[in-house]
């Protein structure tokens, strides 16, 4: 994490990801999120239902109290003070059989959204091309999956409800107030005003703080993250203690604008608590004088207060409320940022029929979004089927963005690919991707089996078959591990050596079978003694399948019929590599051996 | 990403020790009596000690919290005096003398209230922020000292999830949970002493539900633990296979593991919402029995109250008193099983995060540090023995000198224990027995920054992190001016492709550095290295990726490199052995040649038929090419 990444992380995840207009449409994100509480429904109309009921039974008990001492303590019957206690005890277990209820549906329809919601936001991901994966951190991605989400779980399973039986009880009771005695129910009334107005005010500075607080997570995480997979080359300059400072600055960041929060907060919840409190004493003063001139009764103006002092808990409790609502709903809004995103690479309909490997590329040219200069212009190639194809060119030519164009990991932004004669992108994603198999040059392991690694493309391969695909990549040392196949392999194949981790990626991608086999310069961490043995092997897989390699190396380039020149962005030469070494200056350049004559040259200058 | 395999080989590995301590519990959710106390004793611990530092404003705001409480309290029984006795004055015509008293009495109490609710709030806020901020800042640094050997088990994914996830439930509970427990827990004793103060009899009735309640609680807090164990350890694996899965996306859409990959995220997921589902089971069992012994007492008053009522033993007054206050009794209990959802979620991140901190990095820092003050950078293995975790020796026995200034080539095939020796330099490693010296001085007693001021290993996985280009270079030396910058990327000859980007030293790498092919990141890498100008430099495989042209820039860079520094390379390609003053070649974990590359070529022996191999392999003979 050198100096300026947070600030740069901020940009990306500012610039690159679609941000959102602050206060545009921001309910609606949440709102639009209820096709998932759909399957639920009934389930919540018996939760409203259980939580009215709930309120009901809660004002009726305090009145079997004022039964009883209006009652049996009054007239001195005991004997109806039983049929009263019996009375309340059912009346009792009946509200807390209701709030049972209430609780145990709740949370499983809430937690059954926040579960379909979130298989949803994975599912989308996966369908997001690298181009959308390039440029989004992966902390704002986990956020939103993880933090976010809960975030609205928490308003849907709480807040949502509560927010509706407060509101209820505040329109109830002030409707009451308004029946007893209008002028000083109005009064009460009018007290509404400056806690919307108020409450306005505070929603823009806290939403704003609150997404701020929701995006600065999303970078933490990103760092995190980012420490946590570079912990290597963190510990291999030693720079644990920089990058701590790193984190703790956007840790600082995170703070601060909590602190925002807390600040704006704090003072929104103590005006909920004055506003009533001052009604109340403005009541007192108002209604003492009605009844000085007889207009209210003694009676009613003790009804009255007791009754207002119902609202000032339901009021001081809309501030928490309000702010969960606040949360999820930019928690929402964060995740319908991802959810919105087209995927901008979709699978077509067709299907080859009978697939032979035939790989065109037709005047293909691709730029990275936003970039001025194109990486490729005007590639054409020709790859008959069963031929291979060795692509050379110089670090950053756009060696592996080429290859990447054929299972369209990226779509050309010119020309087309094509397969058989269809073009790649009228092709179905299944399909396509099932005729083409790349070995990376980065191998991208996962922490799981070394067999479930290997049957990345083909979860059908047989034993045999692995076996073979084992033995064609000279990958026999998985058999010594201690659990041979099963052994789990740690995050990225770290626990392997860069040479093993290669030959795995290539088992991987020749046990898929496929029509199309790209391979990524997979060789370049191996010693020269297994490269030739893989090489070896190779030579038979080639046979079958239509091969694409970029090499770096002489030995590699070997494995191809023919060899294609990457230059500029463009394929300059194709030919067989003695022919193109004898005539094209370029491509010795890039692959003449001998390198120690230049260097000795070069010294006999000094 | 399935995590299976996994456990059975963590169970097997880490079977002797106890099952508690460390992180060593983070895959089981039910355990022992004494394991799951110690875990609470030591979460407990944690928590103590973050709040240490603010023992003392804690107990102001107490006191804060209590005048607030009494405000509160006071406004609703000022009304009730207004209306006793300040109306009848006013209609009987003594004037509004006492009502006004009254009124202004509302008002100050409703200003004490306003304030100190206004500075509770602030100051409560701010002391959950510092606490959080606090607990973050040492997890990460606990995670950075930790060693690689943690890492590796450890997943970069549960990192994660232990500084995000399990932070926000701390989080949620300050936020929502300190100011209601303290208000509720204060409601409580207040009315229970008013409760027994206003009767006895009636009081201690009313009172007699407690112990059932304590019970009940205790019964519900375990259950509960255990439910919220299992929810921070779902959602560990929940984000380990999120993380994963994003980090090779590429790998995922190109093999079409989606479905799969969807199944897996769906299982997770379901995981986590049925232990989510467990807990909220448990508290919508206990809010409601919490609601029922509340009513049950509601009503065994009316009854008894009533009686005593009826036989005059208690007046009206205290009846009413009673029943209304009991309600106040047990409406926060409601509250605190309200919250209580953030508090054992918190309880159970606590634990976890308590774990990670009481782990000890397998390479340790010295208590006494040798200071090294220009370090020169001579290397000397004595009787080294190493082998990893599962008992297989790497290394039988070493013994080596490298002086100031060589220039060291490692050679041999994979599994030769090349890259043990090199991990053992830069002490990624500690020996099992013999020791690593540099200049004279056991790596063991030196502090970390010393020895990686003196020992930089470049590796072929070359991380880059999310930033330009001149960041990632500046990366060796955080406190390089740019000029710098540059000077170290032309000296590796990255200078030239680096111009070449859109942005030039200012280009952002991308994720992981995804934007430059392997190549370019290699470079980059290498210039990283070479601005840290380490007395020792390592270079494991560091130019694999590198094309010809790119390969005979940096050979020809590597001269003035390591001119003045002790190296040690590792490489395959033999180009890059032939500049190096002395080779080793290794097999079965012992040097079996030593010497200058010219001799050993010479000698004709293992050294010399690896080169003639590697000689063969760049040429471009017409006889080897197909056809």
């Amino acid at each position: 994490m050198p100096p300026d990444t947070v600030a740069s992380a901020r940009e990306s995840g500012t610039t690159r990801s679609p941000l959102p207009h602050p206060r545009r449409a921001r309910i609606s994100s949440l709102w639009r999120l209820r096709p998932y509480l759909r399957p639920y429904t009934t389930r919540l109309i018996v939760i409203w239902l259980a939580a009215l009921a709930g309120v009901g039974i809660g004002i009726v008990i305090p009145l079997i109290g004022r039964e009883v001492i209006d009652g049996p303590v009054a007239s001195g019957e005991t004997g109806a003070l039983l049929p009263l206690f019996l009375l309340a005890l059912a009346l009792g277990a009946g509200e807390a059989l209701l709030v049972l209820l209430r609780r145990w549906m709740l949370g499983e329809a809430v937690l059954g959204v926040e579960t379909s919601i979130r298989d949803d936001l994975y599912a989308h991901l996966q369908r997001l091309p690298m181009g959308f994966h390039g440029s989004w951190q992966s902390g704002q991605l986990l956020s939103r999956a993880t933090t976010d989400l809960s975030a609205i779980r928490r308003f849907l399973g709480f807040g949502m409800l509560f927010l509706v039986l407060i509101s209820v009880q505040i329109v109830t009771v002030t409707g009451l107030l308004l029946n007893m005695y209008w002028p000083l129910g109005l009064l009460v009334a009018a007290s509404a005003l400056p806690i919307a107005l108020i409450s306005l005010r505070f929603e823009r500075g806290y939403v704003d703080a609150s997404r701020r607080v929701q995006d600065q997570q999303g970078d933490l995480a990103t760092l995190v993250e980012e420490s946590a997979a570079g912990i290597r080359t963190i510990k291999a300059f030693g720079r644990g203690p920089y990058v701590g400072g790193v984190f703790g600055d956007a840790a600082l960041k995170i703070y601060r604008t909590a602190m925002e929060k807390v600040g704006l907060s704090s003072r929104f919840f103590t005006f909920l608590e004055v506003v009533p409190n001052v009604t109340l004493a403005v009541v007192l003063l108002t209604g003492a004088l009605a009844v000085g001139t007889g207009a209210l009764t003694l009676g009613t103006m003790v009804a009255f207060t007791t009754l207002m002092l119902q609202l000032v808990w339901p009021i001081s409790a809309l501030g928490f409320i309000l702010v969960m609502g606040q949360e999820a709903m930019t928690a929402a809004d964060r995740v319908m940022e991802v959810l919105d995103t087209e995927p901008a690479i979709v699978g077509g309909t067709d299907a080859v029929e009978r697939p032979r490997g035939h790989l065109r590329f037709e005047g293909v040219g691709f730029t990275f979004p936003g970039a001025d200069r194109p990486v490729l212009r005007d590639v054409w190639l020709d790859v008959r089927p069963g031929e291979t194809v060795a692509v050379v060119g110089a670090t950053g030519s756009g060696k592996t963005t080429l290859t990447s164009l054929v299972p369209r990991l990226h779509d050309v932004t010119e020309g087309r690919v094509t397969l058989d004669g269809h073009d790649v992108r009228d092709l179905s994603l299944t399909a396509l991707r099932t005729m083409v198999a790349t070995a990376f040059e980065e191998p991208t392991l996962f922490s799981m089996s070394v067999r479930e690694n290997l049957t990345l493309g083909r979860h059908d391969a047989t034993e045999e078959e692995m076996a073979a695909a084992v033995e064609i990549a000279q990958a026999g040392f998985v058999h010594d591990l201690p659990w041979g196949l099963e052994t789990r392999i740690g995050e990225q194949g770290m626990s392997l050596s860069g040479g093993q981790r290669q030959r795995l990626a290539l088992a991987r991608a020749v046990l898929a079978r496929p029509k199309v086999l790209v391979l990524d310069d997979t060789l370049s961490a191996l010693d020269v003694e297994t490269e030739a043995l893989v090489e070896e092997a190779l030579r038979r897989v080639l046979r079958d399948a239509t091969g694409i390699v970029v090499a770096h190396r002489a030995s590699t380039v070997l494995l191809a019929d023919r060899v294609a020149l990457l230059l500029d962005g463009t394929i300059t030469h194709v030919g067989p590599h003695h022919e193109l070494m004898a005539t094209v200056p370029e491509y010795r350049e890039l692959l003449s051996a001998a390198l120690d004559e230049p260097l000795d040259e070069q010294e006999a200058l000094l | 990403m399935s995590g299976t395999t996994k456990e059975n080989q963590k169970t097997e590995t880490t079977g002797e020790s106890p099952g508690w301590r460390g992180v060593a519990a983070e895959n089981q959710d039910e355990l022992s009596e004494r394991a799951s106390f110690l875990l609470r004793a030591r979460s407990r611990r944690l928590l103590a000690e973050l709040l240490r530092p603010y023992r003392r404003e804690i107990a102001v705001l107490v006191a804060v919290i209590v005048v607030c409480n009494g405000a509160s309290l006071a406004i609703p029984f000022l009304v009730k005096v207004g209306i006793d006795s300040g109306i009848p004055p006013m209609t009987s015509g003594q004037g509004p003398g006492t009502l006004v008293t009254v009124v202004m009495a509302v008002l100050v109490a409703a200003a004490l209230q306003a304030a100190t609710r206004q500075v509770f709030l602030r100051r409560s806020g701010r002391i959950g922020q510092d606490v959080l901020l606090e607990l973050r800042r040492r997890v990460f640094a606990h995670f950075q000292r930790l060693s690689l050997s943690f890492h590796e088990d450890y997943t970069s994914g549960r990192v994660v999830s232990r500084l995000t996830s399990d932070i926000d439930a701390i989080y949620e509970m300050l936020e929502s949970g300190f100011d209601g427990l303290v208000t509720a827990v204060l409601t409580l004793t207040g009315t229970a002493v008013l409760l027994l103060v206003l009767d006895v009899r009636l009081g201690l009735v009313a009172l007699l539900p407690l112990p059932v309640l304590l019970l009940f609680t205790r019964w519900f807090r375990r259950q509960s633990s255990i439910a919220y164990r299992r929810t921070r350890e779902t959602v560990a694996l929940l984000i380990v296979h999120f993380v994963e899965s994003m980090a090779g996306v590429r790998a995922v859409q190109a093999f079409r593991r989606e479905p799969r990959n969807q199944e897996i995220f769906g299982r997770l997921n379901v995981d986590y919402r049925d232990a989510n589902i467990q807990g909220m089971r448990l508290i919508s069992i206990f809010a409601p029995v919490v609601k029922l012994i509340g009513n049950v007492t509601i009503a065994a008053i009316l009854l008894y109250g009533g009686w005593l009522a009826l036989g005059g033993h208690v007046t009206v007054g205290v009846l009413a008193a009673f029943l209304l206050y009991l309600r106040q009794f047990y409406e926060p209990m409601q509250e605190i099983s309200q919250f209580y959802n953030a508090f054992q979620s918190a309880g159970a991140a606590l634990e976890k995060l308590s774990g990670v901190l009481e782990e000890r990095p397998d390479v340790a820092e010295p208590r006494d540090p040798v200071p090294l003050v220009r370090p020169r950078g001579g290397v000397r293995f004595e009787a080294v023995e190493f082998s990893y975790l599962d008992g297989t020796p790497v290394l039988p026995r070493m013994d080596l000198t490298i002086p100031a200034g060589q220039s060291v080539a490692l050679v041999g095939t994979t599994g030769a224990g090349k890259t043990t020796l090199a991990k053992l330099v830069a002490r990624f490693y500690d020996p099992v027995a013999g020791r690593v010296l540099l200049d004279g001085v056991d790596l063991r007693d030196l502090d970390d920054e010393t020895l990686r001021a003196a020992v930089v290993l470049v590796t072929q996985e070359n991380f880059l992190f999310t930033g330009s280009v001149a960041d990632n270079i500046r990366f060796g030396r955080p406190e390089a001016s740019t000029a710098e910058v540059v000077e170290a990327a032309k000296a590796v000859g990255a200078h030239g492709f680096v111009s070449a980007l859109a942005d030039g030293y200012d280009t952002q790498v991308g994720k992981h550095g995804g934007r430059l092919s392997a190549g370019q990141r290699q470079l980059v890498a290498f210039a990283r290295a070479f601005l840290a100008d380490p007395a020792v430099l390592i270079l494991d495989e560091a130019t694999s990726s590198l094309d010809v042209p790119g390969e005979r820039l940096v050979q020809r860079a590597m001269r003035t490199i390591l001119a003045d520094r002790t190296a040690l390379i590792i490489a395959h390609r033999l180009s890059t052995v032939e500049i190096a003053d002395r080779v080793l070649v290794m097999e079965g974990g012992e040097i079996v040649e030593d010497g200058p590359p010219d001799r050993l070529v010479r000698d004709a022996g293992r050294f010399a038929d690896l080169h003639r191999a590697w000689r063969e392999s760049v040429s471009d003979l017409p006889g080897r090419l197909p056809g």
